[in-house]
């Protein structure tokens, strides 16, 4: 089986994600897509695993995964403090960075 | 050992000889019993330092039992070896240091003589310090003196020497002090131990170079260290010194003795050392202390003889110290109004010819006046103890507080007779022997500048003696003993006076030459035999071969200890030329101390005030010959002031100042590089780093939006051109 | 050098027992003031329990080699070991140590200076004890200087803190100096590491391959060193922190100062200067003579003109290690033993002389010597140990301090072969010619302190004798000057092996 399937599907995921991230105002949409790129990521650790023929790559995305899910609980943590103190979670409106 | 192979030859020993370290070693004892629980027994301690004196004295007369024993028990030529007991003492380098007694007729005698005065001057101290403030810290001060005098007497070894001879000098600037409340007597012991220890300069220097230069001969030969007495005394004689460093090491001795024995100059601290308590005085003054000065240079008289070439030559350091110190202390003692100064000048002046037989060759005749001399001069201390006990109240001047007193204290003033006499030189009396035995020899050897300065100085004593007689017993009573009704003292004070009084006496009879050498028993007894003695491989003691080689050239086999001496043959012209002398001397001091003190003849009275001559020399003497204010006013002073003050100026200014400009220095630099340096060069370049930032953050200030999508898009760019790179470089 | 290393715990657990007792004193509240006095009590007590072990321990037959040697890694990085171990040099020295620590803990027991804080006094000393304790048994040249430097700041704090008026000055000068010369000191040590391969700091490697090093280049390391060590002797003219020093300290600082800090330097040359660097040693001997011979006399002098009893003791100090100094200069292991046995003997009884002074300043508040007098009337004890001290001092026969005197003088008239005879024998006479003084000057002091009548201003006050807890502390050492003056052979048979060891560069 050629891993070429894979790393097309991976990459189509992971621009997709970007599109998301430059592009979407809602918080919880740009997380989403974060989640859409790490999983490319995955997909393409899987799938060089598969290829080389030694789990070091599954146990890589494992650990992607585990994270990911750890990121998502402290953004969305962050995402219903910033809703509930403002009432909007555009991210136009979050420039207190601007240096 | 050496002394074992000595001692086994037909020479007799016994217990007490063998045990003569006990001597000192019993009152060193006795003196820390004192300390410890005197003040709770019922007499106060002093029973422990008479019982410790009575004990040391009983075995100092049995090992002179047996002394004179192991002398009839050898030939009349052989060299009696000395009793030698040692320990080790402690090790450096290789070098073993002893600890021990050598037992040979000096330090018999002179060790009966400190054991027997001790016990007497401790029994008169009962009475004379009754109700004392300090009276158990006196006796144990006293017993641990006479521990001190003994140990350096019994010394095998330099350094039990020097242990013995500096435990004297603490003792004494103890006692001297005892009434430490009076400022006066406290200097007076500062000033004892002081000088004292200015001659022990030499003393240290001394053995050092006796030492190391004697060592290796020693342990070769006798297989001893440089150290031993013995050792020394044989390095002495054999020819192998060097004579640059036995005379550094004679002269450097003799400076000690000098200190210790109140030799001219250092002999200002005797008559200040009068402000201690009578009985100290008394024993300082006739076998202990005083006298440690004149028996190191008899202990140590090889070394002496070979150094000086004493008997070769005209004069020497020796004979020239003594010779000056009879006559000058004798003048000083004319000016004295205070009895005890007299006796003190007195005591100065017959050290002087004790140093005097010395140096010029008459070791015998001198060891000689060291024991009479003990004996009345002790006495005569403890009488005029006596008299300001009994009689002035405590005061010692005879001008003032005196007089008459013949009438009211017999038995005082009897001794007090016989004693001075005795010191006078007159005979049948001790000091007749002795001393004119020394001046005989003196003349005999060939010295015969220094026989005049004898016979001078015995005119001399004879006169001021006289003069003191007669202010202290003639005439009326006057001052204190006027008014104090004076009697005769206690019994305690008496009875050593009356045995003093019949050694001072009879002891001169232990070496009569008038009556013929049969008569001379301290001549056998005591005088080192300058027999060889061979040691290598076969210790066998070899008859003398008539004349000795020893003394005059180094002995071929084996070695010898004392160098030959030559004894003057007694002649009655000789001394009869003497005795009339010191009559001439009792009866002139007599006429003028009678018609100026008693007739107050005006021809006499206030003399000295109108003749200019005669008052330049009275101010001389009274001022002491001005060393005291050369000592004191001009060296110490000096010293103290201002050299010891510029020594300190130069610490705190110059090295302190030093110190001092160097942090100063470092600051002012320190500061200055702050201002110049870091303030300017240093964080004007911090300061500009930061400007530059601050514009280029500036610059790139709208890059950051504070929009995250924003923030993204650069992100993922980067990402892409930095993939792009990768790429590129890669393919 | 053959070793000895049985029971290589003794030296460890001696030197940091003090440190355990630190930290339980960390722990303990600051109010409960006897609680604190009991643990450093108790740890002092220990300590020299442990010290008296290990001299039952030692073996005398063997004094000339290291015993108790511990070894192993420490700062690899540098070739640094820990490595310690005691002979016949360090024993009394590294025993002295903690019977002066347990006595000024003794004496500390109601005498805490002003202003109090007796917790941080106490770990202060304790710090101090294994410092000291841990120089004398250092075989490592960077573990040596750690412990001789960590001796440096409690002392400046006792100074600092618990001083008298002119106190930051003092502690000031004192740190300065000493960091002056440690610094010079170090940097000799790292010479000596480079100039021998680098291969170890170890002293016993040093000792076999120091004398390889080019002469000219041996003599400079030896100027660092003698720097580092001649400030903390102190010898001229390297002393003037010394008499400030001793007049700011606390009475137990000054003691600790006497009698254990000013034998570093010493120690120093005896141990590390001398046997590594022999052929500078050479060189350098006839200076270092002459500078002892100078402080002898200087010393002398600064005491006689001193107005301060404390301050004229500190200034004999000067004196007396000059002769500690002569005789190390002599490079004969006669001079070196005199000096073993005068750095012992200076302590004991310098360390005495400074405990009186303390005595003294407690109940008259002055120690100006021309108000005082009249000691022996008012405190008859205290009068006669002050005597007692000062005869010692001044080097009487029949105690302690005679034994380091008078053979040092002695071996100054035959130094090793190679120096010249003449110069030393002129230092000979110059030292005796010491001795003179320092009778006058000591004696000066207690006619002046001790006789005649006390003065007015304290003339009906009564004052209270040498008191329980100063008897328990003084009578120590007041018996060793006593025994180690009659018995010298306690000690030298000791010391000599181990010198002889030391001086084996020399032909002995």
């Amino acid at each position: 089986m050629l891993v070429n399937q894979f790393l097309f599907l991976a990459a189509i995921i992971f621009c997709i994600g970007v599109y998301g991230v430059v592009a979407r105002k809602n918080a919880v949409l740009v997380l989403m897509s974060i989640e859409l790129i790490l999983n490319s990521v995955n997909l393409n650790l899987v799938a060089f695993s598969m290829r080389n023929g030694s789990v070091d790559g599954q146990t890589f995305a494992l650990y992607v995964i585990a994270i990911a899910a750890a990121e998502v609980g402290v953004g969305l943590g962050l995402v219903l403090l910033v809703y509930r103190n403002r009432r909007s979670i555009s991210l136009d409106d979050l420039s207190e960075m601007k240096g | 050992m050496f002394a074992a192979s000595e001692v086994a030859h037909s020479l007799s020993a016994g217990w007490f000889i063998e045990h003569a370290w006990l001597v000192p070693l019993v009152p060193a004892i006795a003196f820390a019993l004192i300390i410890l629980v005197g003040k709770r027994l019922p007499m106060k301690g002093s029973e422990i330092g008479i019982i410790s004196m009575i004990t040391s004295l009983v075995i100092a007369s049995g090992a002179g039992y047996q002394w004179i024993q192991r002398v009839h028990s050898g030939g009349k030529e052989t060299f009696i070896a000395p009793v030698v007991h040692t320990w080790s003492w402690w090790q450096s380098a290789g070098h073993t240091f002893t600890i021990g007694q050598s037992i040979d007729g000096l330090s018999i005698i002179v060790l009966v003589v400190v054991a027997f005065i001790s016990t007497l001057v401790q029994i008169y101290s009962l009475e004379y310090l009754r109700g004392d403030r300090r009276y158990t810290h006196f006796f144990a001060a006293l017993t641990l003196f006479s521990a001190g005098m003994m140990a350096m007497v019994i010394a095998e070894d330099m350094l039990f020497l020097l242990l013995g001879w500096e435990i004297m000098g603490l003792c004494s600037f103890i006692l001297i002090g005892h009434w430490w409340e009076d400022d006066a007597n406290s200097r007076a012991a500062l000033k004892a131990f002081f000088t004292v220890r200015v001659g022990d300069v030499g003393l240290l220097v001394g053995i050092a170079i006796l030492y190391f230069s004697a060592n290796e001969w020693t342990m070769k030969n006798l297989g001893v260290s440089g150290f031993s007495i013995r050792g020394i005394s044989a390095w002495a004689l054999s020819g192998e010194p060097n004579s640059a460093a036995i005379l550094a090491a004679a002269i450097a001795l003799f400076i000690a003795a000098i200190g210790k024995s109140g030799q001219f100059p250092l002999h200002t601290w005797l008559p200040d050392a009068m402000a201690g308590p009578t009985p100290v005085s008394s024993l300082l003054h006739s076998s202990t202390m005083v006298v440690a000065g004149v028996f190191l240079v008899a202990r140590l008289y090889p070394v002496f003889f070979t150094g000086f070439d004493i008997l070769g030559t005209g004069s020497n350091f020796i004979t020239v110290i003594g010779g000056i110190t009879i006559v000058i202390a004798a003048a000083l003692a004319f000016v004295q109004n205070d009895i005890k100064r007299v006796l003190a000048y007195s005591t100065v002046s017959q050290l002087g010819y004790m140093m005097l037989g010395l140096g010029a060759g008459a070791w015998m005749p001198a060891v000689f006046h060291i024991f009479t001399h003990a004996f009345f001069k002790a006495c005569l201390f403890l009488c005029a103890g006596s008299v300001s006990h009994s009689a002035s109240h405590h005061s010692f001047d005879m001008k003032a507080d005196m007089g008459g007193l013949r009438k009211y204290m017999p038995i005082t003033f009897a001794t007090w007779i016989i004693s001075t006499l005795a010191l006078c030189g007159v005979f049948p009396f001790s000091g007749f022997f002795s001393k004119d035995e020394i001046i005989d020899n003196v003349g005999h050897n060939g010295y015969n500048t220094f026989m005049i300065i004898g016979l001078i100085g015995a005119f001399m004593t004879a006169a001021y003696m006289t003069r003191a007689t007669y202010l202290t017993f003639f005439g009326s009573p006057r001052g204190a003993s006027a008014h104090h009704h004076p009697h005769e003292s206690n019994w305690l004070i008496t009875v050593p006076l009356i045995l003093l009084a019949v050694l001072a006496l009879g002891s001169g009879l232990l070496n009569a030459s008038p009556f013929g050498t049969k008569w001379e028993r301290l001549n056998e007894w005591v005088d080192p035999r300058p027999a060889v003695v061979t040691t290598a491989n076969a210790p066998v003691v070899v008859e003398a071969h008539g004349e000795s080689v020893c003394g005059t050239s180094a002995p071929e086999q084996g070695v010898c200890f004392a160098p030959e001496l030559h004894h003057a043959p007694f002649k009655w012209s000789k001394a009869g030329l003497s005795l009339a002398i010191v009559l001439a001397g009792i009866l002139l001091s007599w006429t003028l101390s009678a018609a100026l003190y008693t007739r107050k003849d005006p021809r006499l009275v206030g003399l000295t005030q109108r003749n200019p001559a005669l008052r330049v020399g009275y101010t001389f003497l009274t001022s002491k010959y001005y060393l005291d204010v050369l000592y004191e006013r001009v060296i110490v002073r000096s010293i103290v002031g201002p050299i010891a003050k510029g020594a300190y100026w130069f610490n705190q200014k110059i090295l302190d100042g030093i110190l001092h400009s160097i942090v100063f220095a470092g600051k002012w630099v320190a500061g200055w590089v702050y201002r110049n340096v870091d303030q300017r060069v240093v964080d004007g370049a911090v300061n500009n780093s930061g400007n530059v930032t601050r514009s280029v953050g500036g610059a790139l200030q709208p890059v950051q939006s504070g929009r995250v999508s924003q923030y993204g898009a650069l992100l993922f760019s980067a990402a892409a051109v930095a993939a792009l790179v990768l790429v590129i470089v890669n393919t | 050098m053959e070793m000895l290393r049985d029971e290589n715990w003794v030296l460890s657990v001696g030197t940091f027992l003090p440190i355990l007792g630190v930290l339980v004193l960390l722990i303990v509240p600051k109010a409960d003031e006897k609680l604190i006095k009991l643990v450093a009590l108790a740890t002092s007590i220990a300590t020299v329990g442990v010290g008296v072990y290990t001299l039952f321990q030692f073996n005398y037959q063997q004094a000339g080699h290291m015993q108790f040697v511990a070894q192993t890694n420490w700062i690899s990085v540098i070739k640094s070991t820990y490595y310690i171990g005691i002979d016949g040099i360090s024993l009394p020295l590294y025993f002295l140590s903690m019977v002066v620590t347990l006595a000024v803990v003794i004496y500390s027991w109601n005498h805490i200076p002003a202003p109090g804080n007796p917790k941080a006094f106490f770990i202060l000393m304790l710090v101090l004890q294994t410092g000291m304790a841990g120089t004398f048994i250092a075989q490592d040249l960077i573990l040596f200087f750690v412990f001789f430097e960590l001796v440096l700041l409690p002392m400046y704090f006792m100074i600092g803190v618990w001083g008298g008026a002119n106190r930051q000055y003092a502690s000031m000068k004192f740190f300065l100096y000493t960091m002056f010369g440690s610094a010079l000191m170090l940097v000799a040590f790292l010479a000596i590491f480079f100039k021998t391969g680098a291969e170890s700091f170890s002293i016993p490697y040093l000792v076999e391959h120091g004398g390889a090093i080019a002469k000219n280049v041996q003599v400079w390391i030896f100027a660092g060193m003698f720097v580092g060590f001649a400030v903390k002797v102190p010898m001229f003219p390297f002393h003037t922190w010394l008499p400030d020093a001793h007049t700011e300290a606390p009475t137990q600082g000054s003691v600790i100062l006497a009698a254990i800090l000013l034998k570093l330097g010493t120690y120093g040359f005896v141990r590390i200067a001398i046997p590594i660097l022999p052929v500078a040693a050479k060189q350098w001997a006839p200076y270092i003579g002459a500078l002892a011979v100078i402080g002898i006399i200087y010393g002398a002098l600064g005491c006689l003109a001193q107005t301060d009893m404390k301050r004229l003791i500190a200034f004999s100090s000067v004196a007396h290690m000059g002769f500690v100094m002569l005789g190390i200069s002599t490079l004969t292991s006669f001079g070196v033993n005199a000096a073993v046995y005068g750095m012992v003997a200076h302590g004991l009884i310098t360390g005495m002389l400074f405990f009186i002074a303390g005595s003294v300043k407690e109940r008259y508040h002055t120690l100006e010597i021309s108000r005082l007098g009249g000691l022996l009337t008012q405190m008859p004890h205290l009068g006669w140990i002050l005597g007692f001290a000062s005869m010692a001092s001044l080097g009487l026969p029949g105690l302690a301090g005679f034994w380091g005197e008078f053979p040092a003088i002695l071996s100054a008239y035959n130094p090793a072969a190679g120096l010249n005879e003449n110069v030393f024998r002129v230092y000979m006479v110059v030292a005796a010619i010491g001795t003179v003084f320092a009778a006058a000057y000591l004696l000066w002091l207690f006619q002046r302190v001790a006789f005649g009548e006390p003065k007015g201003e304290f003339a009906n006050h009564p004052y209270e004798d040498v008191t329980t807890v100063e008897w328990i502390a003084w009578t120590p050492m007041l018996v060793a000057i006593l025994v180690f003056g009659v018995l010298p052979n306690l000690l030298f048979k000791v010391i000599d092996p181990a010198v002889h060891g030391v001086l084996h560069a020399f032909g002995g």
